[in-house]
């Protein structure tokens, strides 16, 4: 008898916890239904219809709320995004990130780093997890058009290499044709490897650091990858195994590699802000504004063009709004506190051995393809 | 009238099953739709396979992304499956699955005999034998298995000479950093004739089986029936070999300047996953061997010594006939989770199920339904296992209640 009854009442608390847990669904749409008229369009229908006091994006409006930027990154390619011995990141992609956080927040440590594998990082834009990916990340159709995701403003023209030990004495990537190669899983360099070299075996990592030690223990015979990262694991090559003299990253460049920022797709006001903080370090170059004289400058503009940059008046006109819904002072606290594309550059490229001058990352003005649309 | 048709206790505990159902299917309809609104917003479908126009949502495989080619390539195929990297998602998806199929089955079965014998080893009365299966147990079973898988593959197998330098195994078998090379055997003309001969071996095997067991019964006295089994079929089936002039074709390895040419090559990456689940899961295996053989009453053991067993006849009629139906049921969990367990393939770069996934994933940027996929493939794995072994466990119980 009391068996029974304890089996008739097992539905009854079932019924109860599902109860609870519809009830605590419910009450989020109801708090969408406010927004929206429909629960067809919930994801659109917030930016229709906001408070006019808030800003049109979401996500600016999350970052603001949260007083943080959630940042996806790499941390494992030294000069681009690295995780160091203390803790804290830096690098190329890193001080976008900053860049992003001062612009929107005013504050350019104000990020929360998430170090994600090639693998994850779409997913985690997709689904929120990040506001922004920069993270060496390829601009592609696929990505750009199938996984909702929008792509801002190159910030790095790269190419795919081949990492070779200098003792096989490999000269080109046709030496390597039924080699074994070693690369990261989940990228672009995995899908174009296939395409320039189709019969050579590969061995995919799911993180540098594995791949690094299979490299050393002869597992592979080429590491490819993006130029930039072959240069960043290059330079920090363990002394034991050789240190960098013990590798040669072979001339050819096989792929085209346009490296940039990404946000979702449903947030054109978000993904507008990210991408003008990268032009606006363009424009800040091609202005000659640096993160020492940006406060000088700001106080007394020389030209239109950069008080435009920098949210200031210019003999007596009036201040343009951006209309991106933050300060219009944006770019003073971005430059001021991260720099210009090009000190950007030099902190964290520069060291690993990658030259600007003469690459593609050179300003259009000398023979590259770093441009800013104008900024006003 | 309400409270009368509630009183009565069939009617109520139908209206609880009715109503719990309705909460579920409600729950995950505002789940779904959930997500598809969520997806719709950034341009993605949940199932793109599955069209929403219209009033009904009508399956549209064509349609399907899957279809689409993956571009990228899996070195690591299984059971002989063909797999480039112009073939689709899908193709790319199953080569994952028989990855995935493929290090569970020989998994499973190298922890099973291993966790037997480490098992039994650890009731010897024998110090040293005892000791070192403890050492073995406690040191497998508390140490996290992606640590041991990355052992296994940094520390050990990646540790093997440079391909220059492979281990020469009579130049039949090579071992290096880039594999385990071993001939590879093909059958020629004469191997379909050879199999007949195999089949009759087999047939005649388990005729002297069935009689030396006869014999065995009748006359108490011991005569071997496996014994006298093997050495027929081996008979048989080896003189037909060397008759029909070895109709098999050996294809050896040789040592090329990247990799092996020739034979198959067992690669470092699938060895260590192998190594990692299968030391790893025989460690729990070996405890429920322990603990079921521990559960016989000792007088089993007893009365097996007074009607003069030894001690290996012993173990293999009395103790472990009676131990397996009680070893079944925890075996099965351990069977299950050692396929589960081979999703940390990746930390090996194995492409298993899951790492083609991901990697689909990655570039389709599809990740609602893959993940579907991904967890339908798994609990399709999971649920072939239950039932092997649920059939097993039935059939034994059937005998032993037949005895």
């Amino acid at each position: 008898m009391t068996l029974k009854r304890s089996v008739a009442i097992l539905p009854l608390l079932l019924v109860a916890l599902a109860v609870i847990v519809f009830a605590a669904c419910g009450d989020d749409d109801d708090g969408d239904a406010t927004d929206s008229p429909t629960p067809g369009d919930g994801t659109a229908a917030p930016t229709d219809t906001d408070a006019p006091s808030g800003s049109h994006s979401q996500i600016l409006q999350d970052v603001i709320d949260r007083g943080s930027l959630n940042c996806g990154v790499n941390n494992a390619v030294p000069g681009f995004g690295n995780l160091l011995p203390d803790g804290s990141f830096a690098g190329f992609d890193i001080d976008y990130c900053k860049a992003v956080a001062a612009a929107v927040l005013g504050d350019s440590e104000a990020v929360d780093y998430t170090p994600l594998s090639a693998s994850a990082r779409l997913t985690a834009v997709q689904t929120g997890q990040v506001d922004v990916l920069i993270r060496n990340t390829t601009w592609t159709t696929g990505r750009d058009a199938d996984s909702g995701l929008t792509f801002a403003t190159t910030t790095f023209y790269d190419g795919q290499g081949m990492m070779v030990r200098a003792a096989d004495g490999f000269t080109s990537v046709d030496d390597l044709a039924a080699a074994t190669i070693c690369s990261l899983e989940g990228t672009t360099t995995e899908l174009n490897l296939t395409d320039r070299l189709p019969d050579a075996e590969l061995v995919t990592y799911d993180s540098n650091d594995t791949l690094q030690t299979a490299f050393i223990e002869e597992r592979c015979d080429g590491w490819t990858s993006d130029k930039s990262q072959l240069a960043g694991r290059r330079s920090e090559f363990p002394a034991d195994s050789g240190g960098p003299e013990a590798l040669v990253v072979l001339g050819e460049t096989f792929s085209k590699e346009p490296l940039g920022p990404v946000t979702i797709d449903n947030d054109a006001q978000w993904s507008d802000i990210v991408n003008w903080v990268v032009i606006g370090t363009i424009a800040a170059e091609e202005l000659g504004v640096t993160s020492s004289n940006v406060a000088a400058m700001a106080a007394d503009p020389p030209s239109v063009s950069v008080a435009r940059l920098l949210g200031v008046g210019f003999g007596g006109e009036a201040v343009t709004d951006t209309g991106l819904d933050v300060d219009v002072t944006f770019m003073q606290d971005v430059i001021a506190q991260v720099g210009n594309y090009g000190e950007i550059y030099e902190t964290n490229v520069t060291p690993i051995g990658i030259v600007r001058a003469g690459t593609l990352n050179a300003l259009w003005t000398d023979g590259g393809m770093i441009y800013s649309p104008p900024f006003k | 009238m309400l409270l009368t048709v509630l009183s009565n206790e069939r009617v109520r505990r139908y209206l609880f099953q009715a109503v719990f159902a309705l909460v579920i299917l409600v729950f995950g309809y505002v789940l779904i739709a959930n997500i598809q609104a969520e997806l719709e917003g950034i341009g993605l479908e949940i199932f793109p396979f599955v069209s929403t126009k219209g009033s009904f949502p009508f399956i549209d495989v064509s349609a399907d992304f899957l279809d689409q080619r993956a571009g990228f390539s899996i070195d690591q195929t299984s059971f002989g499956f063909d797999y480039s990297a112009s073939d689709s998602y899908s193709r790319a998806f199953i080569t994952g699955l028989l990855n995935t199929i493929q290090v569970s089955i020989i998994g499973i079965a190298i922890a099973t005999v291993l966790g037997v014998i480490v098992g039994v080893s650890r009731l010897s009365s024998n110090w040293l034998v005892s000791r070192v299966a403890t050492l073995y147990v406690e040191t497998f079973r508390n140490v996290p298995l992606v640590v041991q898988l990355i052992f296994w593959y940094v520390a050990v197998f990646l540790k093997a000479p440079r391909i220059g330098d492979s281990l020469d195994f009579f130049g039949i078998a090579f071992l290096s950093v880039r594999g385990l090379a071993l001939p590879e055997v093909h059958g020629t003309s004469g191997f379909g004739t050879w199999f007949i001969f195999v089949a009759i071996a087999i047939v005649v095997a388990g005729a002297v089986r069935y009689l030396l067991t006869r014999r065995q019964d009748e006359t108490g006295q011991p005569s071997y029936p496996w014994w006298g089994a093997s050495g027929a079929l081996l008979a048989i089936a080896g003189a037909s070999f060397l008759i029909l002039g070895a109709p098999l074709d050996v294809d050896s390895p040789e040592v090329g300047r990247f990799s092996y040419e020739g034979g198959m090559t067992i690669r470092p990456e699938f060895t260590a996953l192998l190594f990692g689940l299968s030391i790893y899961t025989a460690s729990f295996i070996a405890e429920i061997v322990r603990g079921s053989i521990l559960a016989i009453p000792k007088g089993q053991t007893e009365a097996a010594q007074a009607l003069g067993f030894n001690g290996s006849q012993r173990l293999r009629l009395v103790i472990l006939p009676q131990a397996m139906a009680i070893i079944i049921p925890p075996l099965t969990n351990q069977y299950l989770n050692l396929m589960k367990n081979s999703s940390l393939a990746v930390a090996v770069a194995y492409k298993d199920l899951f790492d083609v996934g991901a990697v689909t994933i990655n570039q389709a940027g599809q990740a609602v339904p893959l993940v579907a996929l991904l967890m339908a493939a798994y609990l399709s794995l999971s649920l072939t296992i239950s039932a092997v072994m649920n059939g097993i466990y039935s059939r034994l119980k059937w005998r032993s209640a037949r005895q």
